[in-house]
């Protein structure tokens, strides 16, 4: 078959996708101990039980994302952004609705991953496993990812503890670990915000790097600058809802104009 | 609810115009080789993608033992020094106060004791770190993609190193009662792989159901308290129970917990002979090593997709 559409090679597909939280209350409130125990024992309707709160934070969004793309999601707090990537990644079960990828995306948040009773040294180490990376391929860019940080600029700060490390400090070092790595989907959560002026300046450059190698960048961001500057399509959500999806001036257009009032 | 639109913005995405253009989202997944993200790989694909992740395995289980404590004065000495006070304790309330080395001399009695607690500990901890593999670590498993089981098998290894530190503690008391090292101490290491496999299977299953229900956590300790002193660690089951039903000597001396003590026992004192043994122990003990590696590997795996919902 003859593809005449050349450069629209599909990366993520969104297929009416729902999700739901489920929060678990702790008993208080109107539930009682024995209500908690029937939560424990029962099934089925126990999910409709006080006690259990469903919370709905992405109600049926659908749209495909290409490949070479830089997609913005924007929207007030709360608004499912942060949880539709997730979902994008995998890491969060939709509730109805389907998420294609090519390949397996990856979420740049890999602090989770790391000790603060470790030295920063051996969290390299941990997050770079962390992150699917061989060992052979963590000891190769133990350099660059220290180097990047700039850890070392004020003394020999790997080999302590990161608990030692200033909020800043320890910050440019989860960046500096995360960016490591290359991606075929990636997706970045409000990470460019991070550290003093001369180490963002860095780290938009290394996530226009990225954002080469990779397939498809989706950026989280409360930022319309950052968003202006990286991204040629963006999302607009709103209560779970996918609002508005078109390109960049577009829609920021819309959204300030909405936001203003 | 009333959902209110904000300020009648319309959606203008603007569709390629090309032959993909008819498709249905799943069609056009098909068509481009997408697959469904989060979806649960198959058994053995699972156990290639566990085996590649082995070294994140090793440095996860080990940073979390560093870890441990790092905040104190003396550091890792406590690798030691917790086993040791531990058999300290114990020796004192029923060795001296109870006086529960019914049936068995004194230098028997005390590696006895100190055995059956350090390799009920590597059980006890395992099942504990296991309820909590992913309810105390849902930061990571909804921050990045690994197989979830690397987490349980993960914790523990923790605690299979943290046995091979008591081993010291426990070298030096065998030896100091007079079980001196000979070719038997070979037997530590069959017996101690067969514990962590059955272990790790415990692990995997209460990882499982810890996720669906943490309050788990809070009642474990009574289920492992009950099972550690029905399983005779301190104190021999054939020795004490004679006047009761054999039956029930039976029960207890084939639960698996009291199969691995014993046979660990058997390893590295000199005066706990086969006698002490039940019938037909290494197959049982294997037996137990096997339905819950396997069958907790599998069970675990049943739920991979879903670990991590909030």
């Amino acid at each position: 078959m003859a593809d005449t559409n050349r450069d629209r090679v599909p990366t993520v597909i969104c297929d009416d996708v729902h999700i739901v939280y489920r929060v678990h209350t702790g008993g208080g409130g109107k539930g009682s101990a024995t209500a908690a125990l029937s939560r424990i024992v029962g099934r089925g309707k126990a999910e409709v039980s006080r006690g259990v709160r469903k919370v709905h934070a992405v109600r049926g969004v659908t749209f495909t994302a290409y490949r070479g793309e830089a997609i913005g999601l924007i929207g007030t707090n709360g608004s499912g952004k942060s949880t539709l990537l997730r979902a994008i990644a995998g890491l969060l079960p939709t509730e109805s609705g389907k998420v294609y990828t090519d390949g397996q995306p990856s979420l740049l948040g890999v602090n989770a991953a790391l000790m603060n009773d470790l030295t920063g040294e051996r969290n390299v180490i941990l997050g770079g496993l962390a992150m699917g990376m061989s060992r052979e391929e963590v000891r190769s860019r133990y350099e660059d990812i220290v180097d990047f940080s700039g850890i070392n600029e004020k003394g020999d700060f790997i080999s302590l503890p990161m608990r030692t490390y200033s909020s800043g400090m320890g910050a440019r070092l989860r960046f500096a670990i995360a960016a490591a790595k290359n991606h075929d989907v990636l997706l970045i959560d409000e990470a460019l915000a991070t550290g003093d002026r001369k180490f963002q300046i860095r780290s938009e450059e290394r996530i226009r790097e990225l954002r080469k190698e990779a397939g498809t960048v989706f950026l989280v961001s409360h930022s319309n600058k950052s968003i202006r500057d990286t991204c040629d399509r963006v999302l607009w959500l709103e209560k779970g809802q996918l609002l508005m999806d078109g390109p960049t001036d577009e829609v920021l257009k819309a959204y300030e104009r909405e936001t203003a009032r | 609810m009333s959902d209110t639109h904000l300020g009648g913005a319309v959606a203008t995405s603007a569709p390629p115009s090309s032959a993909d253009e008819g498709l249905d989202p799943a069609a056009l997944a098909a068509k481009y080789g997408l697959s469904v993200s989060g979806a649960r790989p198959g058994l053995f694909e699972y156990v290639r993608d566990l085996w590649s992740r082995r070294h994140f395995i090793l440095a996860f289980s080990s940073a979390k033992l560093t870890a441990q404590y790092s905040q104190a004065k003396l550091g890792q000495v406590w690798q030691v020094a917790t086993p040791l006070l531990n058999a300290l304790v114990y020796y004192l309330i029923f060795g001296l106060i109870l006086g529960a080395g019914k049936g068995l001399s004194k230098d028997v009695y005390i590696p006895f004791l100190v055995t059956g607690i350090f390799v009920f500990t590597f059980t006890q901890n395992s099942v504990m770190a296991g309820v909590r593999a992913i309810s105390g670590n849902l930061g990571l498993v909804r921050a990045l993609h690994f197989p979830r089981a690397t987490l349980p098998i993960s914790f523990s290894l923790q605690q299979l190193q943290q046995l091979l530190f008591s081993m010291i503690v426990l070298v030096a008391v065998a030896i100091s009662f007079g079980s001196y090292p000979s070719l038997r101490w070979l037997l530590l290491v069959p017996a101690l792989l067969l514990q962590f496999v059955f272990n790790i299977g415990l692990a995997l299953i209460m990882a499982r159901m810890g996720a669906k229900t943490p309050d788990l956590a809070q009642l474990m300790p009574f289920v492992m308290r009950t099972w550690m002193y029905a399983s005779g660690v301190m104190f021999s089951i054939s020795a004490m129970l004679a006047d009761k039903p054999a039956w029930i000597a039976d029960v207890l001396m084939y639960n698996p917990a009291a199969v691995y003590m014993d046979l660990i026992r058997y390893s590295l004192i000199e005066g706990y002979g086969a006698e002490n043994l039940p019938s037909h122990v290494w197959m049982t003990a294997l037996a137990w090593a096997l339905v819950f590696g396997i069958g907790g590997f599998v069970y675990f795996w049943k739920a991979e997709e879903r670990y991590g919902r909030g």
